[in-house]
């Protein structure tokens, strides 16, 4: 069955019809052409197809589009501004975050999301004190961001990227 | 995926009358579950209700010190929340050690409650399994069941409810609110999954229809001594081999009042009384809470493969009364 939606993908309005069977990300990749979210998994598992869903960070393989009518999405691609890189695009390029470069939009965008939730006082399951707002060292950067897997195993580097990031946000 | 319709309607007693009227049709929240289980052929609904925006996405005060929690709060925002996080921590830590970041951001109270009971067959459709097909026989009894059960199960399905929200709330003495098309009524969150018996396929009392619209936490002047702890196989993003939920109120050196509930033993949230009834009055000392989690754990039927939980069960249940007895406060 078909459903008109209308979707805002990195401040550009898209109107389309889907079949109500149609995830969020095949919207994008498939009908939009949009293929900054990756598909690794399409089940949940491996974090790669994440965008910023109304400010949000979101796995879109398991959303379906007809229920994200409206919705304002931000992909990795989307965080450039005028040219030029998002403080976590270069310092995944300085830090050697990635080696195929597959799980990275996912990871780039999971990130932007996690710091902002860092920064709203959200605790993570290793943050020991409830009460107070966290900081985000590597422990915690890795746990908020185990959502988000690489097979090339760059973790160490991914870590130490949104360290930088993390760090000059909060100095 | 089969084809299916999908609606949004207008409040809660249209949502309710139209998968009420239409056995093929099921309620749809973040659709982390459900959508998945669409995908893998395992749920096949002809019609969606999508109740996203319907149920309440607000948690409350409770005139008694506890919290109303919609049921369309995100499981992130309920984590996150002040009031949950210094009246219920273990509420707080038990959502924050389930799925993923991203994920939590979909997920909803009423979606994750009613996330299916399910285990690595019941997900693949090409095995024999009971609670999709009663019937056929269950596939983890002889295979893969290290995950599985070891109490309250039953020969015709061995899964495990993998919630951990589920487990806290049971340990809390939460109520759930749910709209059926007869009106409304509560349910203790300890007696809203079932153990298997002869119908596996059931996972929870709810009649096809009903609504969960909020669950409820009553006050407890002891729940900011509470925790959360989950062992599994990897140190995140993973379902548990055994949880444990615990909230403890100690005078005197005494256990005045304690409340417990496992995850990963039972295809339910295992709240387990007969411990807490071995505690009240007793010193809060390791050999208690020890001896506590042996009575609780007596009737134990591992399978194979998965006997590791019993010893883990009790040790785990011991460091956390042991770490909650000596927290700041305790006297
Ligand atoms: C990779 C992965 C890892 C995960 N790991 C964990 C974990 O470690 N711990 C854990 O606890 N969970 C885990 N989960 C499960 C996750 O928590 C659930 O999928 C999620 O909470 C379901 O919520 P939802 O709103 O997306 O529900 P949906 O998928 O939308 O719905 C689930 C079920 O609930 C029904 N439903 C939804 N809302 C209502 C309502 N208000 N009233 C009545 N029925 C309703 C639906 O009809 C459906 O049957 C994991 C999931 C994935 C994909
Ligand atoms: S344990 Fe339950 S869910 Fe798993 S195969 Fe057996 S019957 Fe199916
Ligand atoms: S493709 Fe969505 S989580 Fe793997
Ligand atoms: S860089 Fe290759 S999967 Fe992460």
């Amino acid at each position: 069955m078909e459903s008109e939606i209308s979707l805002t993908v990195d401040g550009v309005r898209h109107d389309l019809v889907v079949d109500t069977r149609v995830s969020l990300l095949d919207a994008l990749r498939e009908r939009l052409g949009i293929t900054s979210p990756k598909k690794g998994c399409d089940h949940g598992q491996c974090g790669t197809c994440t965008v910023l869903l109304d400010g949000r960070r979101a796995t879109t393989c398991l959303a379906l589009a007809v229920a994200h009518d409206g919705a304002d999405i931000t992909t990795s691609a989307g965080l450039e501004s005028g040219g030029t890189p998002h403080p976590l695009h270069q310092a995944f390029l300085d830090h050697d975050g990635f080696q195929c470069g597959y799980c990275t939009p996912g990871q780039i965008c999971s990130a932007a999301g996690m710091l902002d939730e860092a920064e709203s006082g959200w605790p993570s399951a290793v943050t020991t004190d409830l009460a107070r707002d966290p900081v985000l060292d590597a422990e915690e950067i890795r746990e908020r961001m185990s959502g988000n897997l690489c097979r090339c195993g760059a973790y160490v580097n991914i870590v130490a990227a949104i360290s930088e990031v993390a760090g000059r946000r909060s100095a | 995926m089969i084809p299916f319709d999908y609606r949004r309607p207008d409040d809660i007693g249209t949502a309710v009358a139209t998968v009420t009227g239409n056995p093929r049709a099921a309620f749809l929240g973040g659709g982390t579950n459900l959508v998945d289980h669409m995908k893998l052929g395992v749920a096949e609904p002809e019609l969606l209700v999508d109740v996203t925006g319907l149920t309440s996405r607000d948690i409350e005060r409770l005139p008694d010190g506890g919290l109303r929690v919609g049921a369309g709060v995100r499981n992130s925002d309920l984590a996150a929340d002040p009031l949950v996080r210094e009246r219920f921590p273990v509420l707080a830590q038990a959502l924050l050690s389930g799925a993923s970041g991203q994920l939590r951001n979909l997920a909803t109270t009423g979606g994750n409650l009613l996330q299916r009971t399910r285990c690595v067959y019941f997900q693949d459709v090409t095995t024999p399994c009971n609670k999709r097909e009663p019937g056929q026989g269950c596939s983890a009894l002889e295979g893969y069941h290290r995950h599985h059960a070891v109490l309250g199960a039953s020969r015709q399905c061995v899964a495990v409810h993998p919630s951990d929200l589920a487990v806290a709330l049971a340990a809390l003495d939460a109520v759930v609110r749910v709209q059926g098309p007869g009106g409304e009524r509560t349910i203790p969150a300890e007696t809203l999954h079932r153990l298997p018996g002869e119908h596996p396929e059931r996972d929870t009392v709810l009649e096809h229809g009903e609504l969960i619209t909020a669950v409820d936490l009553p006050g407890l002047p002891f729940g900011p001594r509470s925790r959360y702890r989950k062992a599994r196989d990897r140190a995140s993003f993973a379902f548990a081999l055994v949880s444990v939920a615990a909230a403890l109120d100690v005078a005197g050196g005494l256990v005045r009042d304690v409340r417990i509930a496992f995850g990963g033993l039972a295809h339910k949230p295992w709240r387990a009384r007969l411990a807490e009834d071995a505690l009240r009055g007793r010193p809060a000392a390791p050999d208690e809470f020890r001896a506590a989690a042996e009575a609780e754990l007596a009737d134990a039927q591992p399978l194979r493969d998965n006997g590791f939980k019993v010893p883990m069960a009790r040790n785990m249940l011991v460091s956390v009364l042991t770490e909650l007895s000596a927290e700041d406060g305790a006297a």
